[in-house]
Order: structure tokens, then sequence, then C-alpha cells
């Protein structure tokens, strides 16, 4: 399913989308679908999974130890899309990764895995739009949104520049930092809010990580909140995880109705 | 070309938190790279706080001793004990005159650790510095350096625990403090304008030695060899040098123990010699990595060396034929490093140590000339605990 589609099937329902991350291969490629199933059925509209990188800058510790378990579990580029393609989610699925492994793999051949396999998008933190033409023509090609990074600091000029190149949504940093759960959030993202204009979906994440934060940004005016630590710190527990997941995915979905 | 790359090498592959710091940064450095006031400012600091300029010393035994007159540019003898100081001024005058209150770096051997906190203390920064704790652990003197000059160490546990992970933990922090921090960055690598920023105030070492060595021989080396990790003082000394196409350069890599690489690790930290295309911490350049694309964990017996990059630049020069890249391994290393303390009376950092192995090894060869130039970039001190742990092993190979 295309990113827009489940933008519009949420508008005519009058809600907001819930976009749930979790690194792929953590804690391993089975435990993966089942997570991705619990998500889904908590209520998850669209699901990012992390293609894990070595060296995860625009990360914190929760989503780089994440990381760093999935490879030590074998994850890698070739087994992600054939556990992407295993996968019947029903909901549009986002790659979250970083230029090394897309660059490596060949821009076409990415995003041609990437239709192929099922992902309808690509998050890539370390990739600025003034770098991405060349993967954003791979992606047009394969019919695959490219997603970008607004934060608190991205000025005006800049922030037209990413919206004439991003598609699916755009994706608001709430704060400045790397992921991981916080507090401080909603101050920030009405100010942010207010200085983007744009047709595409506005998803806001960074620091978000229950249903009252989930209900102020979308008081702010955000179309979807995007939660990543909170699921993976879930994961790492490995206490109960598909029980937790769904229940937390779900309390975070109520905010969004 | 864009102004950001070299050849296809270079670029800002970074978070877009950190574009508007990179475009402020860059934009300070064009206002003030050509203002009086600010290189009237830099000049006191190089020569009364630095100690410049260093001098080109004839290394007269040495080059009895290998057939060839070498002189080397003494880049231990700048305060601190490398050629570090160069740049963390440079920088640190460039973040004051930006009206940032907050400096922090990444360090390997500690040695740009110490440059930083250095600048900290003399220019009235709060200064945090990121290491690997694996290297906290081989270099702790330098830790205690920049804990005496007021620096807080942060020992990175994740990764390898050496430069790499320390640069990840660093950024992660200006992630964070972009608005009122500056990242010191210590090598010729990085996002835009960082290379082209420290290669600039590390030409310093290059434009004395082309004076230099033309009082002293009336003409041009016939090759400058310095040992490249990311490559400042590679930079630093070739760059002068890049347009006079008759004087031969020689980076010198980290062969560690030798050029071969397992699953996750390569055994060396020759990303000129044996590396790939490749994106890291900002840049498009030749990195250490598997088949995926994963970055693979360097070794050298060099904390400074011990890195699984290189500047962008260099790698544009290895492609063009300009700089001629080699390396020497571990022991070799070793061995420059008790004969330059013997022949000289000169102790060397183990860094510097792989360009004079490089000289012993090829000075009968013919290919190194009559006149060389080796960049001496740092001295021994922070080194003689590792090489003494080494000397007490019955065996002094390091790669058994």
């Amino acid at each position: 399913m295309k990113i827009l589609e489940k933008f519009e099937q949420l508008e005519k329902n009058k809600e907001k989308a819930l976009i749930a991350y979790v690194c792929a291969g953590d804690p391993d490629a089975d435990t993966t679908k089942e997570i991705v199933s619990s998500l889904v059925r908590g209520g998850a509209d669209i699901v990012e999974l992390g293609l894990p990188f070595s060296d995860p800058v625009a990360d914190g510790p929760t989503i780089q130890a994440a990381s760093q378990r999935a490879l030590d579990a074998g994850m890698n580029p070739d087994r992600y899309f054939e556990l992407i393609a295993s996968m019947d989610a029903g909901v549009p699925l986002v790659c979250m990764t970083y230029y090394n492994l897309i660059y490596k793999r060949g821009l076409d051949k990415f995003a041609s895995d990437c239709a192929g396999s099922g992902i309808s998008g690509i998050i890539v933190p370390d990739l600025p739009a003034e770098e991405a033409d060349d993967l954003h023509a791979a992606c047009r090609k394969h019919g695959i949104d490219l997603i970008f990074l607004i934060t608190p600091v991205t000025n005006g000029d800049r922030i037209e520049k990413i919206l004439d190149r991003t598609s699916g949504f755009v994706y608001i940093v709430s704060r400045l930092g790397v992921t991981g759960t916080r507090v401080d959030v909603a101050q920030s993202t009405r100010e942010i809010l207010s200085r983007v204009h744009t047709e595409v979906p506005k998803a806001v994440g960074f620091g978000i990580s229950d249903r009252e934060q989930a209900a102020e940004i979308i008081a702010a005016g955000a179309d979807a909140v995007i939660v990543g630590s909170a699921f993976v710190n879930i994961v790492a527990s490995a206490d109960n995880v598909s029980e937790r997941v769904e229940s937390l995915a779900r309390e975070l979905k109520s905010a969004c109705k | 070309m864009k102004r950001s790359m070299y050849g296809r090498y270079g670029g800002q592959f970074v978070p877009e938190v950190l574009m508007p710091a990179l475009n402020e940064l860059e934009e300070a450095y064009e206002r003030y790279r050509d203002d009086p006031r600010f290189l009237e400012e830099l000049a006191y600091y190089m020569k009364e706080f630095a100690g410049r300029e260093t001098p080109l010393y004839f290394a007269r035994n040495l080059s009895k001793k290998y057939g060839t007159k070498i002189y080397l540019k003494r880049e231990d003898l700048v305060h601190g004990g490398a050629h570090k100081l160069n740049n963390t001024i440079g920088q640190a005058l460039l973040a004051k005159y930006m009206g940032k209150k907050r400096l922090i770096a990444e360090t390997g051997a500690g040695q740009h650790g110490t440059a930083t906190a250095m600048v900290g203390a003399n220019m009235g920064f709060d200064t945090e510095v990121y290491m690997g704790a694996k290297d906290v652990q081989r270099q702790h003197m330098n830790v205690y350096r920049m804990q005496l000059m007021g620096t807080v160490v942060h020992s990175v546990q994740s990764g390898s625990k050496t430069l790499k992970d320390a640069i990840n933990e660093a950024l992660r922090d200006w992630v964070t403090n972009v608005e009122n921090t500056h990242y010191l960055i210590g090598s010729v690598v990085g996002p835009h304008p960082y290379p082209m920023i420290v290669r600039d105030f590390q030409s310093v070492i290059g434009n004395e030695v082309k004076r230099q060595i033309i009082e002293k021989e009336g003409r041009y080396p016939d090759s400058i060899v310095a040992c490249a990790g990311g490559g400042s003082n590679a930079m630093g000394i070739f760059h002068p040098f890049i347009e006079n196409r008759e004087v031969k350069l020689f980076p010198v890599e980290a062969g560690g123990c030798g050029l071969k690489s397992t699953k996750k690790e390569a055994l060396h930290s020759a990303s000129l010699c044996a590396g790939e295309d490749g994106i890291l911490q900002g840049a498009h350049t030749r990195v250490l990595q598997d088949r995926y694309g994963q970055i693979l964990e360097s070794s050298s017996v060099s904390a400074g060396l011990d890195y699984s990059g290189v500047g962008p630049e260099l790698a544009h020069l290895a492609d063009i034929g300009r700089i001629k890249p080699c390396n020497v391994n571990d022991e070799e290393a070793l061995e420059a490093f008790y004969e330059l303390s013997r022949t000289e009376g000169i102790i060397p950092a183990l860094e510097s140590s792989h360009a004079i192995a490089y000289v012993m090894k090829m000075a009968q060869s013919g290919e190194l000339g009559d006149l060389v130039v080796v960049s001496l970039s740092g001295r021994g001190d922070k080194d003689l605990e590792t090489v003494f742990s080494l000397k007490k092993k019955e065996n002094r190979r390091v790669c058994l």
C-alpha cells in the first residue's frame, strides 16, 4: 500500500496516523515479523523498519544498541529485503537506514529492491536534500517515496528546498538531539509546525513515548506521530514483547482518533 | 564540480539538524579567512603559543645510514607535542569569532584532544572531548593532561571503542547542542567545510617547508613523506606542493598486521590502499567496509592512525595519481621508532614512525630520490607505555 493512500484513508475516517519504528532483525528476523504484526494489530498505520548500520550517528543509544543486536544476529540488506518480501503487513512499510548501505548496493538497485519487496518509502537521516538528487531520481523511477526531515533549526529557505523533494510524508523532528524518549516535545512542535506549510502530511517524531505526548502532538496540528525508542525499549527488554508492543501501539493510536 | 567536492569525494552527508551549522561555519570561514584582524590574531597564537615556526632539521646520522638526504619537519616541537595545535588554534579562534561558548572534539591518540584542551583553556571555552575507551586505556596520560586543563573527557564504550566511535559520539553531542557548540574536528575528514578548513590551517607546515628547504638546499625536495590516518599532517605538508609536480608525495598508512580483513574487522587502517568508495561520518571518501557497506573496525599499533576512513581530498589526489599511497606494518613502524630514537636522539610518535619506516624501507630503492622531507607529526612520549608493554613481551611482534 502507498503511503498517501493510507493518509487519504485515515482522513476519510477523521483519524491521524501512528507511525511505529522498530529495527529489523532485533532480536532476530522471525521475531521482527511477529512484532510488526503486533504493531499493526495495535493500530500502527505505517511501520518503519530500520535497516541496521554499524555507525548510526543520528540515533541515540537505544536505537544504536538495537542496530548492534540486529547486526550481531546477522541482519544485512539481502536478508532485510527477504524479510520484507515475506511479510504481509497490510500497512505501508518504510525503510529507515543510512546512506552508505544504499550507496554500496547501488541507488537504482536499492530502490528497485524496495519496490520489489514491498517497501513504500525510504528515510535516510544522513542524506540532506542537497546530496539526494540521484537517490531521488532512483526512487521516482521505482515509485518509492523519499522522506526528508525538518528540524527546529531548519530555516525557511531550507524548508522549501526539503518540501520540494519530499513525498509520502515529511518527518518533523520535534527537538534538537538524537532519537530517544524525552518529555518536552509539545512547545517545540507547535513552533516548528507553524513554519511548515505543505500539502504533504506532517509526521512528528523524536521524544514521543506515551499517549499524552502523542495527543499533544496531534493537538498541535500534526498529521502523524512517529514513535521509535519506546517500542525498541520493549523489544530490548525481551519480556512479553508482542503483547506489550501491541498494547503501547493501541494506547498511542487512541490519541490519533 | 561542486565546491564541497574533491573529484567525486567530499560532500555533506549529515543529519539535517547539522546543515545550518555547517552553512554557518562555511560562511564564517569565508568571512574571516582573509580578515586582517583574524589573521593577525592567528599569527600571534601560532608564534607565541604554539612556538612556530618549527625547524626543518637535517637528520645527519639517518641520512648517512640510509644514503639519502633526510630532513625532518619538527612538528613534534609544537606546543603539546604534535601538529594538532595548528588546527585547533585556527578553529577555536573561528569559533570565538562566531560567538560559540563551547568546544567539543573527538580524539584518537589524545593529541587532538590535548590540543583542543589547550586552546579551550587558553581562550576560555567549556571543552569536552570524546575518546574511545580503548584509546583512553592506551593513552591515559593524555587523558590526564586534558583533565588538568579543565576538559571533560568522555570514554566512549560503543563499537570498536576507538576514534570512529568517538567521532560518532561527538556528532551526537553536536546534534543536540548545535546552537552554542563548535565541533572542532581534528583531521581533514567529515563534512564540508571541515576538510578544507583543517587543511588550510595545517598548510602552515608545508608553507614553512617550502621556504626552509629553499634556504637550506636551494631547491624543492624530491619527495615528501607523511603518515596518514585521517590525513591532517599529510594534507598540511602536501598541499602547498600539489602544483609542484616534480615533488613526489607519499602518504604512509598503518598497514597494521597486513592488508587483510576479517568479517567485522580490518587488520589494518589503510583506507587509501585497501578501502573502497563509501560514505562515512559526513563525507564520501575511501572507507574500510564489508560487502554491504557496514564499516569495518580498523587496527593499528598507533592510536592516531586507527581510523576506518581518510580525508576526501587525499582520496581524490590518490585517484588522479598526485599522491602515492603506501603503508608499513606495525612491526616496521616500531623498528623506525627505535631507529630514530637511537640515531638522532628524537623519539617519534608511533604515527610519525610509520613515515620514518617508509623512508628506511625505500631509501635504497631510488623511489624517494636524493632529498626527502619527512613530516615528524608528533613526539613519542605519549606512546612510551605502548612500546614498553610490547617490548616486555619476549617476541616484539605486534601481530601474533
